[in-house]
């Protein structure tokens, strides 16, 4: 699993600190809706690397083929792929509905018609 | 009875675990395609009452005859997925189902007030399907079958909540889909971890490699993220600040219904992996996990609770004091033994009666009030006997009062940390329940002893379709705290369960 070093993981652990300082640091809704979708998808890559195997193949048994990649990972992915297109729909509804409630969609605008309200 | 008819009878019983998840998943499209909203009440209803009826026969099929397992789709564990019903879920899944129950039969008036009559019907379907992922996550015995469950129930719950009057129900609602995506998706990495080291998704076939393997790093990484993952889930302080606002700002009937499931059945999850994949030694022993979750307990018990007391919303003031409780269940975790466990699982019981129970008064007041401001308490003890009589006894059950379920779980949680030798947490518990008292006794002073305003209009009792099951919820705390053997009884032993002590 491991042969030929630990790039993907590397790659992996770029992609989720982008994604969580994407979500933290942006104001706009829909920057952070797309960061999320960032940190999500490294966690698809961490799978899809945990199965693969080197010079494995698909796990179709033919003659000449003796290593085969787990393909479990990568089906669990198809799940978690179906979550996030889901997860990422709901959040750009909610974006849009926010835009239609208060005129904007920059998180500190919104924070502060939200002090407005209460004062 | 012919002999088919008992034939088919036993086979149903037989796919009771299945037919737990099955019926409210497809009941929800039902809702969605009958568009009427008392028909969509009706189906959700029957469905909701009869998970509830069909949870009572597994916990009491688990109690005389040890775990059930069942193998979805004839394929066996532990290569199939696996339903797995021991006493700790049986106990979990009779609340779920029992508060999703109840509090669906008070919705209808306060949700004519709250929600748009064309809407109706497709609330009631994403309620149900949020009563699916709580009862999936509960029973299943699959570990990624958790996370794809937690994720229906979350992305209904997000809806739920976006579903409330003001617009910072939209932006609350959006606040926690961020946060409990991030927490998801910190499951799902801990879960591949621990699929990379055994090889294996389900729960008991994880715990025979893990405790063969013995501690390693990507082990204890596991086990962080999975602990963050659920935290936030929990809303453990400090990953508490998505809910004060999703539970101040939701429909009130889904606030009695969230505070009450979803983060009873994360809590559950926790334990779950805490104990059952990881197991004490490993978790306690080898990352000392008592000695973060302990503090953070503490602080959560004691910041919850002082908030709350500065709240001028009530719904707010009690989403605090949930923050505060969800302490008192992390504790009991975070003692790691029979009594301190035992309190935690008791708590879990509990709370969710009380706290559905004071969310539903909180409906009413809305209903009746139009706001839950404390201004409109006034007065309200006599205007309103029934139902402030019920906020009273739930409210004294929080604080922890003798003859209350919340005295019940406090004993159990003192008697842990004196067990333990930890006397100063068990003064903490005493003092953080005088907190409690505080900000109850705010509501009680307002309603029964100041004057309602002269320009105030009218208000009548609760409508009997709320007032009963206020009642049942409020007598309930009543009851559990007199009458512990059920309670107390399935947790104590689901927490020698855990921790491998015999009976």
């Amino acid at each position: 699993m491991f042969e030929g070093g630990l790039y993907p993981y590397w790659i992996v652990i770029f992609l989720m600190m982008t994604g969580l300082y994407v979500v933290i640091s942006r104001d706009n809704l829909v920057k952070k809706v797309i960061g999320l979708n960032i940190f999500q998808v490294s966690v698809i890559m961490f799978y899809v690397a945990m199965g693969k195997v080197r010079g494995g193949t698909a796990p179709i048994e033919a003659e000449g083929f003796t290593v085969f990649s787990n393909p479990l990972p990568h089906v669990l992915m198809l799940t978690a792929i179906v979550v996030g297109v889901a997860t990422t729909a709901l959040a750009l509804a909610l974006v849009v509905r926010i835009n239609e409630a208060y005129e904007t969609i920059e998180e500190d605008e919104i924070r502060e018609l939200e002090r407005e309200e209460e004062a | 009875m012919t002999g088919g008819e008992v034939d088919l009878i036993t086979r149903v019983s037989d796919d009771l675990p299945a037919l737990q998840i099955a019926v409210p998943l497809l009941s929800a499209a039902v809702c969605l395609l009958v568009r009427r909203a008392r028909a969509a009440w009706t189906v959700a209803m029957v469905v909701a009452w009869g998970s509830f009826a069909s949870a009572c026969v597994l916990l009491s099929r688990v109690v005389e005859s040890g775990t059930i397992s069942y193998a979805e789709g004839g394929w066996t564990a532990p290569w199939g997925i696996e339903l797995r019903i021991d006493l700790l879920n049986a106990l979990v899944l009779l609340v779920v189902t029992f508060i999703c129950a109840i509090v669906l039969t008070a919705s209808l008036r306060s949700l004519d007030q709250e929600i748009w009559s064309e809407n109706h019907h497709k609330f009631y379907a994403l309620y149900l399907l949020c009563m699916t992922g709580l009862a999936g996550m509960t029973i299943t015995g699959d570990a990624f079958n958790i996370f794809v469950f937690l994720e229906i129930s979350s992305l209904s719950s997000y809806a739920l909540i976006a579903q409330g009057t003001t617009r910072r129900a939209l932006t609350s609602a959006l606040q926690y889909l961020v946060m409990g995506t991030i927490g998801g998706t910190f499951i799902l990495l801990g879960i591949g971890m621990i699929y990379m080291v055994t090889g294996t998704l389900n729960i008991a076939d994880m715990a025979l490699q893990l405790a063969a393997l013995g501690p390693n790093r990507t082990v204890l990484v596991a086990l962080a993220c999975i602990g963050i993952g659920t935290g936030i889930k929990l809303a453990i302080f400090p990953l508490h600040i998505w809910l004060p606002n999703a539970y101040t700002y939701a429909p009130a009937i889904v606030t009695a219904f969230l505070a009450a499931t979803a983060t009873k059945v994360a809590y559950y999850v926790l334990v779950r992996f805490v104990f059952s994949v990881f197991g004490e030694p490993l978790a306690f022993g080898e990352l000392r996990l008592d000695a973060v979750l302990m503090p953070l307990a503490i602080a959560a018990m004691f910041a919850g609770s002082f908030v709350a007391i500065f709240q001028d919303d009530i719904k707010r003031m009690l989403a605090y004091s949930s923050v505060a409780q969800i302490g008192y269940m992390v504790l009991g975790l975070s003692l790691a033994s029979v009594s301190g466990l035992t309190g935690g699982l008791v708590h879990l019981f509990n709370h969710a009666i009380m706290k559905s129970g004071l969310f539903l008064v909180m409906a009413v007041v809305v209903l009746r009030m139009g706001s839950t401001r404390l201004d409109a308490f006034a007065g309200l003890g006599r205007r309103m006997p029934f139902t402030m009589a019920a906020f009273v006894v739930a409210g004294l059950s929080l604080v922890g009062v003798p003859l209350t379920v919340g005295f019940v779980s406090k004993w159990y949680l003192v008697m842990g940390s004196l067990e333990a030798g930890l006397w100063p947490v068990a003064v903490l518990i005493l003092l953080s329940s005088l907190l409690a008292l505080i900000y109850i006794w705010r509501v009680v002073e307002v309603a029964y002893f100041r004057e309602a305003p002269d320009e105030a209009p009218d208000v009548e009792e609760a409508p009997i379709s709320m007032l009963i099951p206020i009642w049942v919820l409020a007598g309930g705390t009543v009851f559990f705290g007199i009458f512990t053997s059920l309670s107390v009884g399935l947790a104590s032993a689901a927490a020698r369960m855990l921790l491998g002590v015999e009976l």
